[in-house]
Formats: structure tokens, sequence, C-alpha cells
């Protein structure tokens, strides 16, 4: 009990991260990261639904018809992203104004519906919200890392404050503005997969394709 | 016309919701291994988005708005914190009659798109063009046109995205790159290229 616990929450952060692994919950990761602020208030509102989602769908688990089951996940998770929307709009409305749609759109981020549909629903209560906050922090370490990155090449700041000196302030950084542009996030990804992947090796995927290696020998 | 001919173009090419707004990269990215399924989720979201867009104007503009309920006596309620579970319920239910109709009425169609259009349901774009759509505040005739124009920029994307994969899997990839990771560059390249399309206005 105990050590699943621990696992669940340890395990998504790297060697099953639902970003680089198991390929769910991008699109807000690339959306939201051109700064560190809006990414942690990003991070902050999925962990809190993906883990209480988990715990309430895991309690009705054996109440809910399979046949209407995605029905009912979506209910109970849409209900969630509401009440997380109304407190930023309360709370942060700068921040939920700069998020825009994003806060919405955690609704259909697959790393809810994948774990409440793939953990939640086999598990009890507790694990599943564990689970949750296991996946949001591996969601989060990853949108942080992106973000970081982008903010700080983009714009020489890390939160908004600034700390390389950037060039038309008279500092020696001329900000690279394409970090703060969409593709840069698929780059940024793109890199930390492979930077993943080359620390982990079993997680390299096969190729389709097999080129083979030819011999000198073969070829005469 | 000019004006909506304006918003079908931006909405395709400079508004991208793949590669401008990064949405539905989920099925983006996993579904786009080979032409024919990426064209014929892309025709499935064509479809869907332009029904459930003007749809969904249609309950903000009557329902949800501040003050929309004055058709009905009530005109002090503001019902919009409701906003997002409704247009969520609408696509659902939208993409489940659409199954059936085309169960019914044009079976080939529905042999060809069936295991699709449950998935669209959890996709990002078609959910993100509606809050798109609310957050503007399009009216009816321009919802359409953009449901129409999202949709059809998403279905470019990904069957794009589709034929350089299929080209893809002949090359020589890193190990680590290999897979995922070089979706991701190839995705942002194409990125990089829309890019090019931004600042154009008819």
């Amino acid at each position: 009990m105990a050590s699943e616990a621990k696992s669940n929450v340890i395990d998504p952060l790297v060697d099953n991260n639902p970003i680089t692994l198991q390929v769910l919950g991008i699109c807000s990761a690339l959306a939201v990261t051109t700064n560190m602020m809006s990414s942690l208030i990003m991070c902050i509102a999925l962990t809190t639904v993906c883990a209480f989602s988990g715990m309430f769908i895991s309690a009705i688990r054996k109440h809910i018809p399979s046949n209407i089951r995605i029905i009912v996940q979506m209910t109970i998770i849409a209900s969630l992203v509401i009440i997380v929307d109304q407190v930023l709009k309360a709370y942060a409305y700068e921040a939920s104004k700069q998020l825009s749609v994003f806060v919405g759109l955690i609704i259909t981020n697959c790393i809810v519906l994948g774990r409440a549909e793939a953990y939640a629903m086999k598990n009890p209560p507790m694990l599943s919200f564990l689970d949750g906050i296991g996946n949001g922090l591996g969601y989060s370490l990853i949108l942080m890392g992106v973000a970081f990155f982008r903010e700080l090449l983009g714009a020489g700041k890390l939160f908004g404050h600034q700390v390389i000196p950037v060039a038309n302030e008279g500092g020696w950084y001329v900000p690279n503005g394409l970090m703060l542009l969409p593709p840069s996030a698929f780059f940024v990804i793109g890199l930390m997969i492979w930077a993943i992947r080359t620390w982990k090796k079993e997680q390299v995927e096969k190729p389709d394709y097999q080129i083979h290696q030819v011999h000198r020998t073969e070829v005469l | 016309m000019e004006h909506y001919l304006s918003l079908f173009v931006r909405s395709i090419f400079v508004e991208n919701l793949a590669l401008a707004f990064f949405l539905g990269m989920c099925t983006f990215l996993a579904v786009s291994k080979k032409i024919e399924t990426a064209l014929g989720l892309g025709i499935a979201v064509i479809l869907v988005q332009t029904i459930t867009v003007p749809a969904n104007n249609l309950i903000y503009q009557y329902l949800l708005k501040d003050g929309a309920l004055a058709w009905a006596g009530l005109p002090e309620v503001d019902l919009s914190f409701l906003g997002l579970i409704s247009y969520i319920g609408v696509i659902a239910a939208m993409v489940q009659i659409l199954e059936m109709a085309m169960d019914k009425y044009v079976p080939a169609l529905y042999n060809a798109l069936g295991i699709f259009l449950p998935l669209i349901t959890v996709n990002c774009a078609i959910l993100g063009g509606t809050l798109f759509m609310v957050e503007r505040d399009y009216n009816l005739a321009e919802s359409a046109v953009y449901g129409v124009g999202s949709g059809f920029g998403w279905a470019l994307a990904i069957t794009a995205i589709a034929g350089i994969r299929e080209k893809l899997k002949y090359s020589d990839v890193p190990d680590g790159l290999q897979g995922l990771g070089i979706t991701f560059i190839t995705a942002g390249l194409m990125a990089l290229g829309f890019m090019a399309f931004s600042g154009i206005q008819l």
C-alpha cells in the first residue's frame, strides 16, 4: 500500500511521464509556456483537477454504468474545471485572461481523462488521488522546464524578473524572439524528449523501418 | 462578404488550430502515421466542427450570455459560468447523434470514419474552436464560417504532417529522437512554415 502510493507519485515524474512517454496533454503544454508565471498557474490548476477528478471518479466507480462512463467522467471533470476557472477569475483575473481558453481546455486534456479511465476506474480513491498528483507533477515538470528555457532565452526573464540584462536596455544579451513564438515550443519539447531518452534508454521507440548496415563485403 | 472570406482564410492559415494554438495535439501526434487515417480524421473534425461551433453559438447567445434570458423574462440572469459544461455536453451529444445519423444514412462514410468519431469528443480542437468563438464574440454567421475554416485548417495540418511522417520513416533518425521526438521537431518546422502566413489580410 505504502509503496504503491509512493510509486504513484514518483513514477510519472520521469519513468512514465505523461507528456514525453504517454503522449498525453500536449496541447496546453505548448501553448501556455511563453512565461513561467502562467505555466505555474496552469500546472497548479491541472494538478488540482487531475487529483480531485481521480478521487471523485474512483469514489463512485462501482456505481457508474460502463456504457455511459465517459459522459459521467466528463461531467465530474467539467464541474471541477468550472470551479478552478471561477476561482482564477475571482483571485487572479490578469492570469486568467492570459491563459484565455486554455483553462477551459483542461476538460479535454487527455491526462485527466486518461488517468480517470486507466487508473481511477480500477483503484480506491486515495491511491487515485495520489496518482493524479503524480501525473500532475510529471506534467508540471515538463511544463516548467519548457517555460524556463522559453522565457529565459526569449526575454531574458524568469517569473517576470530580468535575470539577463537585455541588449536594448544596455545589457549584453540579444533576446531570441523565436523562443516566444509557437514553433519553439515544439523544438524545446522535442529536444527534452531526446535528452530524457538518452538518459533512460528503455524509452527509445523501435524504428518502423530498419535501415540495414551495409558491409563492404556485401557491396563487393 | 469580404469580411467572411477574410475570417475563413485567417482561420485556416494564420490562426491554424493545430500549428498556431496547439489544439488537438494529442490526436495530431498519435494518429498521423498514415495519410489515409489522417485524412479520415480530418474530415470527421471538419464535420463536427461545422456543426458544433454554430450550435454552441446559439446556446451561448440565447441561453448563457449575460442577459441572454431576457426573452424568457429573466433579464438579470447570467449563466455564463455554466459555459464549459454545456459546450462539452453539446459536443458529446452532437458526436453521438452524428454517429447514429451516419450509420443510418451513409453507412459507407460511417465505416470509414467509425473509429475516429468517438475520439473527437475529447479532441481539444473542437472545444477550443467553441471557446475561441465565445471569447471573440462571433455572431451566428461568423461562427459558422469560423467552424468550417478552423476544422479545415486542422485537417490540412494533420494530413500534411502524415505525409511528412510517411517519408520520414525511411530516414536515419538518432535513437533518442526516434518516433515522438522527431515528430515534435517536424511539427515545429511546419509551424514555422505556417508563420509565414501571419499578417496576411484580405
